[in-house]
């Protein structure tokens, strides 16, 4: 176990190489004047004054060189300080948002937290359940409606559905809205009588003892929420059906039926809990996936989370912020990556030991 | 001494021993990849969606016929009836930039002049030219990207599987690296890089979607050569002083290369979705490009006022589903029939 635990770490230094190397390489389709332009807050028109920005941040030097500059910063002569370096958690400014990478990561990454935790729940679980009853039912009609409904569900492009949602239940019915709260409840938070604990609105929301503003918040995730879980049902749904017909068809399944066991105790006791190794690493997957921010959701819902940011970034070509929030998101995913392995490792002996 | 043409009644062994014809094209394509072929033609559900397919193919290729282009040099600009901002409904009459009349038209509407069939969008944009002109539009991103997704691949692919080893090793952490960057975000950085570079056109997305859209193909086909590998044939060529490219590119790749091929095929669907998803997103076209993801994305100023305009998301929405949905109804019986499990039965 510690073995596979240290291989699995000694991954980890390589991966996040790979992946600042191949952000930063992106950057290389620029000209060196187009990406001083992007550090350069008033871009000079002299072309003079653009040579020597070009060299005293060192865009003409070689790529190595450069990638190391962006790692790390650069530290000035005279007064000691350092500038840049991502490393130090400086991402550099991002226009379309008007302020720091990192601190619009800060600012948005609690909304998108939020979302994830209420959504995680109707998305597993719901899907889960789904495949169970479709594989206990093989070939029956709940498995071809449940067949259909998952065609149907990864056919949908998620700001097709995600506009219907806001067709139906916004436009005409008036029961949810996009945005984040309704404005009344706006100017309860950002007063001073409302207490930041974590920045996580809900959470705060509850410990405050505001139970208004906490339905309110949940009310405008209500319509992301259906959204992240009726794309991500179908793809639970179809992993989980079919590891458990392959368990149902397990020896140790007819053991137990044998034994006289009743079909509940067979199917949810002995058969499910083993069929859900494949599940697990795709739950993990989808919840980084979420905590990445969730680029179209958040923008069709104009959900002020890390996902619509992005979108927002990239339309104006804001690319210093993109690549903030590409970091920020391979960053997670390595450690997820990490834990997701290990996890797996516990539950199932057959990884450790291969 | 017996006679060596077989005598006698044979009717009873044909019972026990199965017998039927090969045809042709069965024996072109080998028996795994023939069973593969047919299982695609077996269910109704994958028949449905090679009709879906067919209607989208028809459309693409009928496109100037059903709605003949109003600047003939640039059919894919989607015509304006002015400039006003609202969108306006179904129906209602088309005063400026009206296309020539088509032969179908007259006896399908009933009526003497063109009308907006679907309405306009925002910007007065002629929604149902968006829908058909966009057919073209998706099926050229579809093709591009996918054809070129699958020769990165299988060329990536085929290397690292045929030399092992070290090679074959750094080349996959290659792809690990790659698959964990977050997809679509490092899809939006290079197209955003791209853009100013090449300006605004289908190509910036699609090389986007290109360079992060191979890495699939080239591991299923490193675990296909792998097995081909093995194989006697490749022994035997290797054995009379083949070179490596003839005995990878001549005997191993055709023996491997169907189950990728088909799959690759079937992910049109997907990367149109992906593509939409782009342009619905403000990356990819210049405004008023017959693009689906594009008409769709003129809704997102309209959120709050959907019940008046619901035709602006409806049309575009409907017909990426049912594009989609065509190539997901066949992927999921190919699912199916490429399913080691299912092998052996029909």
């Amino acid at each position: 176990m510690t073995t596979y635990i240290i291989r699995r770490l000694l991954l980890v230094p390589v991966l996040l190489f790979g992946v600042t190397v191949l952000i930063f390489g992106m950057l290389q389709f620029l000209s060196p004047v187009e990406r001083t332009a992007l550090y350069v807050r008033d871009f000079p028109k002299n072309e003079k004054a653009i040579e020597g920005l070009i060299k005293r941040y060192g865009f003409d030097q070689p790529f190595y060189v450069q990638y190391w500059t962006w790692l790390v910063g650069k530290v000035d002569k005279t007064t000691g300080e350092r500038e840049g370096g991502i490393v130090y958690g400086n991402f550099g400014y991002s226009r379309s948002a008007s302020q720091p990478v990192a601190e619009l990561i800060q600012r948005r990454f609690p909304n998108t937290l939020d979302l994830t935790i209420w959504a995680v729940a109707p998305m597993i679980l719901i899907g889960i359940w789904l495949g169970v009853q479709a594989a206990v039912h093989h070939n029956g009609f709940i498995d071809q409606a449940a067949r259909v409904f998952s065609i149907v569900g990864t056919s949908f492009p998620t700001f097709v559905f995600g506009l219907l949602m806001l067709l139906i239940f916004y436009a005409n019915l008036h029961w949810f809205s996009p945005g984040r709260l309704s404005d009344e409840f706006n100017r309860v938070i950002e007063s001073d009588a409302f207490r930041h604990y974590t920045t996580v609105l809900t959470i705060d929301a509850l410990l405050n003892g505001r139970f208004d503003v906490f339905l309110d918040a949940l009310r405008h995730m209500f319509l992301p929420i259906l959204t992240l879980s009726y794309i991500n049902w179908a793809t639970f749904l179809r992993v989980t059906r079919g590891s458990m017909l392959e368990t149902l068809r397990m020896e140790y399944v007819n053991t137990a039926r044998a034994m006289g066991l009743p079909e509940r105790d067979v199917i949810f006791k002995h058969a499910q809990p083993n069929a859900m190794l494949p599940v697990l690493t795709l739950a993990g997957f989808s919840i980084v996936g979420l905590l990445g921010g969730v680029v179209i959701t958040e923008t069709v819902f104009n959900f002020p989370g890390i996902g619509s940011a992005a979108a927002r970034a990239a339309t104006s070509l804001d690319v210093v912020a993109m690549l903030g929030f590409a970091l920020f998101n391979g960053f997670i995913l390595i450690v997820a990556n990490l834990v997701v392995d290990v996890l797996y490792a516990f539950v199932d002996p057959r990884v450790r030991l291969s | 001494m017996t006679a060596l043409t077989p005598s006698g009644d044979n009717t009873l062994l044909g019972q026990d021993v199965a017998t039927r014809k090969i045809g042709r094209l069965e024996r072109f394509l080998g028996p795994e990849n023939y069973r593969i072929l047919t299982g695609l033609l077996k269910t109704p559900a994958s028949i449905g969606g090679l009709i879906l397919i067919g209607f989208f193919i028809f459309i693409a290729i009928a496109a100037p016929v059903i709605m003949p282009p109003v600047t003939p040099n640039d059919p894919y600009k989607i015509p304006r009836d002015g400039f006003r901002s609202d969108p306006r409904p179904m129906g209602s009459e088309w005063t400026r930039n009206v296309p020539d009349i088509p032969f179908w038209y007259k006896a399908v509407t009933g009526k003497d002049e063109w009308v907006h069939i679907m309405g306009t969008s925002e910007g007065q944009y002629d929604i149902f030219y968006g829908m058909i002109w966009g057919t073209r539009t998706a099926f050229q991103t579809g093709l591009v990207v996918t054809f070129s997704t699958f020769l990165i691949g299988i060329i990536y692919g085929s290397i690292s599987a045929y030399y092992g080893g070290i090679v074959d090793n750094l080349m996959m952490r290659v792809v690990d690296v790659l698959l964990i960057l977050p997809g679509i975000l490092a899809v939006l950085i290079l197209a955003a890089v791209l853009t100013p570079r090449i300006g605004k056109s289908l190509i910036p997305a699609m090389a986007a979607l290109i360079a992060f859209g191979w890495m699939g193909y080239s591991r299923i086909i490193r675990g296909d050569i792998l097995s081909v590998k093995e194989r006697d044939y490749v022994l035997a060529a290797r054995v009379i002083g083949v070179k490596d490219s003839r005995i990878l590119f001549r005997h191993i790749l055709p023996n491997a290369i169907f189950p990728t091929l088909v799959l690759a095929s079937l992910a049109i669907g997907d990367v149109v979705l992906s593509f939409a998803a782009l342009s619905f997103l403000g990356i990819g076209t210049e405004v008023g490009y017959a693009d689906w993801g594009q008409v769709l994305s003129f809704a997102r100023n309209w959120i709050t006022s959907l019940n008046t305009y619901w035709y602006i998301i409806v049309w575009p929405g409907l017909t990426l589903v049912f594009f989609v949905m065509g190539w997901n109804l066949v992927g999921d019986a190919l699912r199916d029939v490429l399913d080691p499990r299912m092998r052996g039965k029909t």
